[in-house]
């Protein structure tokens, strides 16, 4: 069907776009790679010259770097948790026939829309905040003795958080594929008697391993580079410096370009591994 | 339906899911009657729910006292700009992807979708220089090409998936009666490829606006979108309830709304095809 005129022409009108990413791509790796092997304090005496693997074996070495890797995977795994079971039970519900359907799905997906400064902040001074925060009147309600949420329980707070933004996009997403379910085949087994739990043990859950599959790659690669819920709510204290805000203070904050750098390549290994799996999957779609 | 749904288990249903989401979205409907009460009533305890004085005097503070509409046109200008640039770029590669594949285009896809995976933070330094050597820093120009780029692998992947569902046969048609390449484009493809146009067009103006590492990174004072001035809300002096109540209705109503008309095509916009 393509003639010869026509592939060129393909060709020609790909050629922006692809350039484009090609330099997005190379040009700052290139930078990266190439800081990450120097001694590059551009505030105490500029480029120092060579260094080799330095900088990867200081990084991975510093006091910081076992804390932040825990950190990173305490809060990835705490929301991929939290976010795929709610998800799952949130999808089958809203798939049961309701009153309203349409405006609960509007409200349950909100969360999604909202830019991560104001959730973060609207979370810490609202709801967070140990004198005048929502949960602070809640506790003194109870009896209780308000708490420092993002200072005592730092970690839980931003899971809390996160898992709030990204409970939409799951629920959205293992929605979409629940509604691709053969209702028949639940019929079919609940006239032969299997109970709910087995209907959803045996038909459901592998029905959805594929969409649980993908949102757990897509959820990953951007969980591990959150940032702004971090940067307003504690800036990294209190235990909640991950690898990417870790990497963020070397690089912006000590202006220790090398040794950020080499963080930089160590998250950018790490994002490409879940990458892989991600376009297995993306990949096979594409050919049927 | 083959099966009687009972009035019963529907109401059951109904409750349920009302009350989950009416939970779910409760900071954003908290944030929004917060921004109508004055500070005092903001942090009264027990809380007022909606028996307050509603006031709109927080808005008009917050528009005079913070420059609000410089930050809200960089949003604007930031979000609109990046999309409607990475369109004018995607739409030819999308098209020529879709209409005339080659052995290639399988991988070209997936390399461009890669580079969507490329964490921000390992390459910051690179682009903190380059914008400070070009002068970009603080610039609604350099940061608009910088979440273009963000996006674009987005862009060209949801304008790929829309326009192979545009059946092939109807271009091989107008061929046969003799329709120049470029006439093919304007005439038959642009306006079937309309609606998914218009749903990426969407989709990556939201996920433009709500974009937060760049804009925090790469701005100061000038170039400041929304999110970095409700980023300055963090400081203490700036602890008032219920003018940043106001400030973030502001920043993310015009988005909630077009964020529901998008539901469908986030789907596809961020699984890249892989769920239906």
């Amino acid at each position: 069907m393509a003639t010869k005129a026509s592939r060129s022409a393909a060709r020609l009108m790909m050629a922006p776009a692809v350039v484009l990413l090609l330099g997005w791509m190379l040009v700052p790796l290139t930078m990266t790679l190439w800081f990450s092997f120097r001694t590059y304090l551009p505030l105490r005496g500029g480029d120092q010259g060579w260094t080799g693997f330095d900088n990867y074996v200081r990084f991975v070495t510093s006091s910081s770097f076992w804390p932040a890797v825990s950190t990173t995977l305490i809060i990835l795994i705490g929301v991929l948790v939290i976010t795929i079971a709610l998800g799952v039970l949130l999808a089958i519900l809203l798939d049961q026939p309701m009153w309203g359907q349409g405006v609960v799905r509007i409200l349950v997906i909100a969360p999604f829309f909202v830019m991560p400064t104001v959730s973060a902040l609207v979370w810490k001074n609202i709801f967070m905040d140990p004198t005048n925060g929502l949960f602070a009147h809640l506790w003194k309600f109870f009896g209780a003795e308000p708490v420092s949420w993002l200072s005592d329980a730092a970690i839980p707070s931003l899971i809390l958080i996160v898992s709030w933004q990204w409970l939409p996009f799951a629920t959205l997403i293992l929605l979409t594929a629940i509604q691709s379910l053969d209702s028949e085949q639940l019929e079919a087994a609940e006239m032969d008697g299997a109970s709910p739990l087995a209907r959803f043990g045996f038909i459901t859950l592998p029905h959805l391993s594929r969409a649980i599959t993908i949102v757990v790659l897509i959820q990953t690669i951007f969980l591990l580079a959150i940032f702004a819920e971090i940067f307003v709510t504690t800036g990294g204290a209190f235990g909640t410096r991950t690898l990417s805000y870790l990497i963020f203070q070397r690089v912006l904050e000590s202006q220790n370009i090398g040794l950020g750098s080499a963080g930089g390549v160590y998250a950018i290994i790490l994002a490409n591994i879940v990458a892989i799996f991600l376009m297995r999957i993306v990949g096979k779609n594409l050919d049927n | 339906m083959a099966r009687a749904i009972t009035t019963n288990r529907k109401a059951v249903n109904t409750a349920l899911a009302w009350a989950i989401g009416l939970l779910i979205f409760f900071p954003i409907l908290w944030t929004m009657l917060t921004s109508f009460k004055t500070e005092a009533q903001a942090i009264n305890d027990p809380p007022l729910f909606l028996f307050f004085d509603w006031t709109t005097e927080n808005y008009s503070t917050v528009m005079e006292r913070s420059n609000y509409g410089r930050f809200l046109w960089n949003s604007i200008f930031i979000a609109g700009g990046s999309t409607i640039l990475g369109i004018i770029i995607a739409i030819p590669a999308a098209w020529s992807m879709a209409f005339v594949p080659s052995r290639r285009t399988k991988d070209i896809l997936l390399w461009m979708l890669s580079t969507k995976m490329l964490p921000a933070v390992g390459v910051l330094y690179p682009i903190y220089l380059l914008f400070i050597n070009l002068g970009l820093l603080d610039n609604v120009f350099g940061l608009t090409f910088i979440i273009m780029l963000i996006n674009l692998p987005i862009i060209v992947w949801m304008l790929y998936t829309y326009f192979r569902e545009i059946p092939g046969e109807i271009l091989e048609a107008a061929r046969m009666d003799g329709a120049t390449l470029k006439s093919e484009i304007l005439y038959v493809l642009t306006p079937m490829a309309i609606p998914g146009i218009a749903s990426t067009l969407l989709l990556n103006f939201i996920l433009a606006w709500n974009e937060a590492f760049w804009t925090l990174n790469l701005t100061a004072a000038k170039a400041a979108p929304l999110t970095a001035f409700i980023a300055s809300y963090s400081s203490p002096e700036g602890l008032f309830y219920a003018k940043l109540s106001a400030a973030s209705t502001m920043a993310i109503a015009p988005i909630l709304i077009l964020g529901w008309f998008s539901q469908k095509q986030l789907v596809r916009g961020l699984t890249f095809g892989a769920v239906k």
